[in-house]
């Protein structure tokens, strides 16, 4: 299963299990522009998949008020970009009603799934990582998994989380993704931090795509390229490198980064949006108050440029394998 | 004095001079009557309290878009009536405490009153079920009471104590009971909210609807149309409302903005044409399945917009006044009590009483116990100190012994000046 099959798998196993569960957004009873609900409506009925106007706002508020009445509202953003419509609504709406009603009401039975990340040529309003102006919003989740058993397990927990969710689906991943997903009902744990591989030396720390480049940058500093080897230092060769994908950008574990950071003495960070604003900023203010005496370097990010994304040159646009690199190896003799 | 109230609504179109220039376009933007008193009784009256009788509306109480207006004929009790008059006689009062309180400066940050426009709240009331489900924006106190809160817990939100429908953390424009999803502070935000409600009715096959209502301000919000957009698509049994108490929009006539929904524009200052195009409303959506309908109330409101506006700069005092003493939703009632011989000038003054006794109870009990240390952390991850804000908030420590005031890292000096702040939790 690759990753839009494994979200179709998920929203099927939430509908066949839950019959207010409805999925509905732009485009999505003809399966999706990116497939995800492909087949939902032909097995679950219009009444439950269907599609929506093009209305961003209209559509989160819409998810809101079903939600606040008990259903479980499942809404596809067509793009991340398109969110900011949305954005009074899940900010103003979503996040606070569960406060500002003393618990009389929330919607926690809203989900928002919407695509986001770069894709190669996507430009623009196709390749934004928004995932940081939620970063204020108490009283809502973020979730971006990097795999299909990830993206299956994740998904299922955030309908089911009773919090409003934001899942947002890495949209390179869709297809070139994939892995053996189990067909059962499963859930894993929103507000988990997953170590990937465990190391001493450094903390490297990304979520969605960029956890692949990660994992290029890794082979790349242990085992380079012959054309690449002159570049760097031979004391790289046998560091432990730590890999964790967050999968949860709100609330993000605090404990399981410090712990790791603690150990390490070093942490990198890696995500796809600006680095100013980003979700990376908060978390380096906040290892470096807690870990400050354990820290041998400055925490270190490595993000997209404080740019709008151009439809050329993507691949510059993004943290590769190569800029990763060049930062674990800063970072390690500092 | 019907005729007077129809061109208030004209005259506030547009600007005088462009009227004059456009007679025809004057013409055709007549509002409905305004009148709180031009209901007739028709035949004679029951002995009985809870014995219908017939009333006829005045026949310009309604104005219909794509659809027929209501009939001006309406069945009601003398029970009912006198209900009518207690309940928005209280929210008056009500509205009025919130008022005074506001001044007291007991009550700050940001409070809409809806002093005027009780016909609306009121009377949609008495036209709906119980499970009819009503969303609004942030003049919402008569609602949050109306449809199952208290008077107490209203004024306990505004006050910010833990009395508050809210617990005190919402405030004026957040508060909410099972059958009533709050007011909502963002202009307009509300409406797909109740769109997406009356869908969950539909879906379930309940035989209730959503009031969705709306200012003439918040009529311009593209999420409004958006919302409108869904309902008529998906036929959902959505009753926009629209408390036009100002408007100032390019289309004045609000009820007909609903592009293929139907509207009603209705006399909001009589509270008997209220309910009933609230009733036709209901059984427009529900009964008849007929998809979303657009009701606009044309009413008006004493008060400014929020308690820092004196609402006489766009308007003048003069014609506050004027609405105040011949257009009042309550005394127009009180005079077809009297008029129709239901009741005795002595019988309502009791009812004020009654009224005015019930919300000054309220008052009282609502200024109790603020609730400032709770739903900050999640339950079991409380840390072990909170700091509070003012010199009344810490009088457990300052009783506490110094060793666990040490513990908290306060001095004894600090404390002794009284600004320290800190205090212990669970005090």
């Amino acid at each position: 299963m690759n990753v839009y099959q494994a979200v179709r798998d998920a929203m099927a196993t939430a509908m066949a299990k839950d019959d207010s569960a409805v999925v509905f957004g732009e485009d999505v009873a003809f399966g999706g522009v990116f497939r995800c609900t492909m087949g939902l409506a032909e097995e679950f009925g219009k009444e439950r998949v269907f599609n929506t106007p093009l209305t961003e706002q209209g559509i989160a508020g819409f998810g809101i008020g079903m939600a606040a009445m008990g259903h479980t509202a499942i809404a596809e953003i067509q793009f991340a970009d398109y969110i900011f419509p949305a954005f009074d609504q899940l900010v103003n709406e979503a996040a606070k009603i569960r406060y500002r009603s003393g618990n009389s009401f929330n919607v926690g039975a809203l989900t928002v799934r919407t695509p986001t990340m770069a894709v190669g040529h996507g430009g623009l309003y196709h390749s934004q990582s928004p995932e940081g102006f939620f970063m204020g919003a108490a009283g809502l989740k973020v979730v971006i998994p990097r795999s299909p058993i990830q993206a299956k397990g994740l998904l299922l927990g955030s309908i089911r989380d009773p919090n409003p969710v934001i899942f947002m689906e890495p949209k390179i991943l869709y297809r070139s993704a994939v892995e053996q997903v189990p067909i059962d009902d499963y859930e894993l744990p929103l507000g988990k931090a997953e170590i990937l591989v465990p190391g001493q030396d450094l903390t490297l720390l990304t979520w969605g795509t960029p956890v692949y480049h990660c994992e290029t940058a890794m082979h790349v500093l242990s085992n380079p390229a012959p054309e690449l080897e002159s570049l760097i230092p031979q004391s790289m060769r046998g560091v432990k490198i730590e890999l964790i994908d967050l999968r949860s950008i709100l609330p993000w574990d605090m404990e399981t980064i410090v712990e790791s950071v603690n150990r390490t003495g070093r942490l990198v960070i890696v995500h796809e949006a600006g680095m100013t604003g980003g979700v990376g900023g908060e978390i380096a203010s906040e290892i470096q108050k807690r870990c400050f005496l354990k820290l041998n370097a400055p925490v270190r990010r490595v993000t997209g440029w404080d740019v709008p994304v151009g439809l050329q040159y993507e691949k510059f646009h993004i943290p590769d394998a190569i800029r990763v690199v060049d930062a674990m190896i800063e970072t390690l003799t500092y | 004095m019907a005729s007077l109230a129809r061109v208030r609504l004209a005259g506030r179109a547009m600007p005088r001079t462009h009227l004059a220039s456009s007679p025809a376009l004057a013409l055709s933007r007549r509002g409905v009557a305004t009148t709180a008193d031009t209901t007739q009784l028709q035949g004679a009256l029951p002995e009985s309290a809870t014995e219908p009788f017939t009333l006829k509306l005045h026949e310009d109480s309604f104005q219909s878009y794509l659809c027929d207006t209501p009939s001006l004929d309406v069945s009601i009790t003398k029970d009912e009536l006198l209900t009518m008059y207690k309940q928005m006689q209280t929210m008056r009062r009500m509205e009025m405490a919130a008022d005074a309180l506001y001044k007291a400066k007991m009550i700050r940050g940001f409070c809409h009153l809806a002093i005027g426009q009780e016909a609306v709240s009121v009377g949609m009331e008495h036209g709906i079920d119980p499970n009819d489900r009503v969303i609004t924006g942030y003049r919402c106190h008569p609602f949050a009471v109306l449809r199952g809160g208290t008077i107490k817990g209203v004024l306990g939100e505004l006050l910010g104590r833990q009395a508050g429908m809210s617990n005190g953390k919402g405030g004026s424009m957040h508060i909410f009971t099972p059958t009533f999803f709050g007011g909502n502070g963002i202009v307009g935000a509300q409406v797909p909210v109740g769109a997406g409600a009356a869908f969950a009715q539909k879906y379930r096959g309940e035989k209730n609807c959503t009031f969705a209502m709306y200012g003439d301000g918040a009529s311009n919000q593209g999420q409004v149309f958006e919302a409108f957009n869904m309902a008529k698509l998906w036929n959902l049994p959505t009753i926009f409302v629209c408390e036009n108490n100002n408007g100032r929009s390019s289309n004045t006539q609000y009820f007909t903005r609903g592009d293929r929904i139907p509207g009603i524009q209705v006399n909001g200052m009589d509270i008997i044409a209220a309910t009933q195009a609230v009733k036709y409303a209901r059984n427009w959506a529900v009964d008849q399945d007929n998809g979303p309908l657009l009701l606009e109330f044309v009413t008006y409101r004493y008060g400014g917009h929020s308690m820092s506006d004196p609402g006489t700069t766009y308007r003048t005092r003069e014609e506050v006044q004027r609405m105040r003493s011949t257009q009042d939703p309550i005394r127009g009632l009180q005079r077809y009590l009297e008029e129709w011989g239901i009741a005795t000038e002595q019988d309502l003054k009791k009812l004020d009483k009654e009224a005015k006794a019930e919300v000054d109870k309220a008052v009282e009990e609502a200024k109790a116990l603020k609730d400032l240390w709770t739903d900050i952390y999640y339950k079991g991850t409380e840390p072990t100190s909170m700091r509070g804000r003012e010199r009344e908030e810490v009088p457990l420590l300052l009783n506490a012994p110094l060793t666990s005031l040490r513990r908290l890292g306060v001095s004894g000096l600090s404390v002794e000046r009284g600004w320290c702040r800190v205090l212990g939790v669970g005090a």
